[in-house]
This record gives C-alpha cells, structure tokens and sequence, in this order.
C-alpha cells in the first residue's frame, strides 16, 4: 500500500493543515501564538492534575489526548501500530525532563516556535536559531556514534497503556472530576490555562493532527537534523509550510503583530530563549523526536516515545515548582541553572552512550 | 563480492539512515539492510534513492530487507 502522506506533496499538506489548524484553534480561543504548544499543553496537563500549582497554566489539553489517539488509530489502522520498548527508559525519561526544563525558559516547544514566529513575536527568532543549533550538536554526536541502543518488540497490550491514560485524562476533563474540595483537576480561571477552544473542536483537531501526522511523520527536530545530516530536505518542507500558512492566516484573522516588547506568553531574554531552546533541540535530538514526533510515536506504541512524553510531564511538574519555567515577566531565578545542568546532562549521555563504529 | 550487511533492527530514528548513509560513504554499493518498520524503510530508501542508486525491497516474516541495485 503506497502511503500519500509519505510523499513531498503530503508532508506539504500536513504542515499546512497544521498552521491552519494552529492559527485556528487561537481564533476559537487557544492562548496567542499557542494554537498549539506540545510543551505548553503538557505543562498544562501536569498543573491540572496538581503536579505543580501555577494556577495560570491547569487545563486538561484535549490537544495532547487527540494527537497520542490519533496516531493510534492511524497506526492501527495501517497496520504499523507494533509495540515497542527496552532502549534506554531512563536516559529518555530524563531527556524528556531536560527538555521540558529547557523548552519552559524559552516558553515554547518547536511548534510553537514556528507559531510565535508566524505571530510575528522576534524573541521566536533567538528560540529557533537556538533550537538549530542545539539540533546541530545532536548531529555531531549521532556521527561520533551516539545510540540509546535498539528496542525490541514488547507485548501486543503493552502499547495500549499510554493511549489508554489519555481517554482517562479525556474522561476527568469530560465529566468535570474534583478529587477533593478545592483539589484537582485544576482548571485555570486566568492566564494561558484559562484559555481554550471548546473541547470538542480540540479533541477534534488533535485527532487530526495526530492521524496525519502519524502517516506523514511530521517532525520539527528531525526536519533540521536532516537538513544537516543527510542535506534531505523533506521534513523540513512540512515545517515550512507549517509556518507560512500559519503566517497566512495569521495576517487573514488579525493575529499577526510583529515586535520583540509585549508578545504574549514571552519574555524578552535573548540569551536564555536561544540556550533554552539549544538544550531543547539537543535533547530531542538524542531522544530522536520533537515532543510532537514522541506523541505520535507513543500511540504507535513506542513505549520509549512514551517515557520521553511522561518525562516531559514530570520536567514541567519541576519546572514550575523549582521557579525554572520562565513567565513573561522574565526568566526565574533557577532557570539558567536548570538549563547548563540539562546542557551538561545531555553532553554527557551523548559522549557515553556510543556504539562503535565498524568502519 | 557479498553484499555488506547493515541490520537497523530496534535503532530508532535516525540511526538507521546514519548507519547506511556511513556504509555508503565508506564505499559499499553492495548493501543488504534489515528494517523493522515502515519508517526506517522510507528514509532509508530516500537517502539510497538520493545517492543515485536503486532499491529492492522484500518481506522477511516480520523484517523488511532493503537492497541496493544500480541505477
């Protein structure tokens, strides 16, 4: 069976009907510039549940549900939803940590880089060439060798846990749960968390999103690690054409406002965006994918994807609770510490964790 | 000449294309790659398609074995 969403033109269309949707999912009333945000709707997810207590930033993200469901169906549906797991758990769960850490300085992951790009916030700028150039650092060390190790075939239901969480989470969003008076789930009533599309057109556009991208195998990190890796330029036309639609549309919905000063949900620390999002792009790269690829990889049943995805869950938990995570005011007392920790973790794993090369 | 073998089984993105594209710089034009996904088998194809060679792919029970041809 030959897969169109495979192909040029099919990576071009699922960039595109990401921007669109994007740029969308703010008109019905996701935060500016965050139509979606893996990162953010994560750290979202993790204050809803109490994890951490930023009362600004708790909502169930049906997004993040939609996205890991989606691409469980479509894997199903394909016949490539094949369980998977053993390559380095750990390693990847503390990736997935510094990643978040380092994504929450700069205030964005890598799709929302390209969105706040797209809204015209410059500060966007400084978080993409960081990202670039964190992603170029994973590249040097994949050609010095660099592996977790291989996975190996797992259980038939094992794939299962992941999508499974995600209708739970769905369900205590659905019907409202409080655990206790005053408890969770949190559901913010300011700030970011406070924003949102109704959920049904979320939930719908995380299907989608998740389906399509499943199929096409959009990924923001790996469209520059190819760029620099292997000079294959396939990804990264998905990734253009995420921003020029967003862009777009963007200008058509009034939501296009260009400067550095008072962007929404973004500070102006030049420095830090760029290192945040150096530590975020090198993490991914030695986790092989973009919090967006890992959603997308866990409803396949990557179980590795999985604990990279719950690892960014648990890093925002930290990130909140430890004043790591920057707010628009600037960046917080321990973010910068957070970040050269993460930089050193991730240098380390990356010189350590090598195969030889037969040559 | 036997082909070189290049097994990417379990190596998760992008290892499997590093892997191939080492073998082809190294001067090999003779390669039998073992993927086990469909993912490993369109980048790998892609960048075999890309430095000018032919591919040929068959099924192995649960394995794809991909292998170079000249153009």
């Amino acid at each position: 069976m030959k897969n169109i969403f495979a192909t040029r033109t099919g990576i071009i269309v699922v960039g595109a009907v990401i921007g669109i949707g994007a740029a969308l999912l703010q008109y019905f009333g996701n935060p500016p510039n965050m139509g979606i945000c893996v990162a953010c709707f994560e750290r979202d997810i993790a204050g809803a549940l109490g994890l951490h207590r930023a009362d600004v930033v708790q909502y169930l993200r049906p997004e993040i549900m939609g996205f890991v469901l989606g691409a469980f169906a479509a894997a199903l549906f394909a016949g490539e939803y094949k369980p998977r797991g053993g390559s380095s758990p750990l390693i990847r769960f503390f990736l997935g940590i510094f990643a978040m850490l380092g994504a929450l300085v700069f205030l964005g992951c890598p799709w929302r880089t390209l969105l706040r790009l797209a809204g015209g916030d410059g500060n966007a700028v400084l978080g993409l060439v960081g990202l670039v150039f964190g992603i170029f650092i994973g590249v040097l060390l994949l050609k010095n060798g660099f592996s977790l190790g291989r996975s190996y075939p797992q259980r038939k239901a094992s794939g299962w846990i992941f999508p499974a969480l995600m209708v739970g989470l769905f369900l205590l969003l659905v019907f409202q749960v409080s655990f206790t008076p005053g408890g969770p789930i949190f559901s913010s009533v300011k700030g970011p968390g406070s924003q949102h599309a109704p959920i049904i057109i979320s939930i719908i556009a995380g299907l989608i999103i998740g389906a399509l991208a499943q199929r096409s195998r959009f990924c923001t990190m790996g469209a520059f690690r190819d760029m620099i890796l292997i000079r294959d330029f396939h990804l990264v036309s998905g990734v253009a054409a995420l921003l020029v639609f967003a862009f777009v549309m963007n200008l058509f919905l009034g939501q296009f406002k260009p400067g550095f000063e008072g962007q929404p949900i973004a500070h102006t620390d030049h420095l830090w965006n760029f290192l945040g999002m150096t530590l975020a792009g090198l993490a991914f790269v030695l986790a092989g994918g973009c919090p967006g690829r890992q959603l997308f990889l866990s409803g396949e049943g990557d179980m590795d994807a999985a604990i990279f995805a719950t690892g960014m869950i648990v890093g925002a938990a930290f990130a909140h609770n430890f004043a790591i995570a920057s707010s628009p005011k600037g960046v917080a007392a321990f973010g910068p510490a957070a970040v050269i920790t993460g930089l050193i973790f991730c240098l380390v794993i990356g010189f350590t964790q090598r195969d030889k090369i037969v040559a | 000449m036997s082909a070189k073998q290049v097994d990417t089984r379990g190596l998760s993105c992008p290892q499997p294309v590093v892997l191939v594209d080492r073998a082809l710089a190294d001067g090999y034009a003779d390669l039998e790659i073992l993927v086990d996904n469909e993912v490993a088998r369109e980048n790998v194809s892609r960048l075999i398609n890309r430095r000018g060679l032919k591919v040929d792919i068959s099924q192995n029970g649960a394995d794809i074995i991909i292998r170079t041809a000249k153009a």
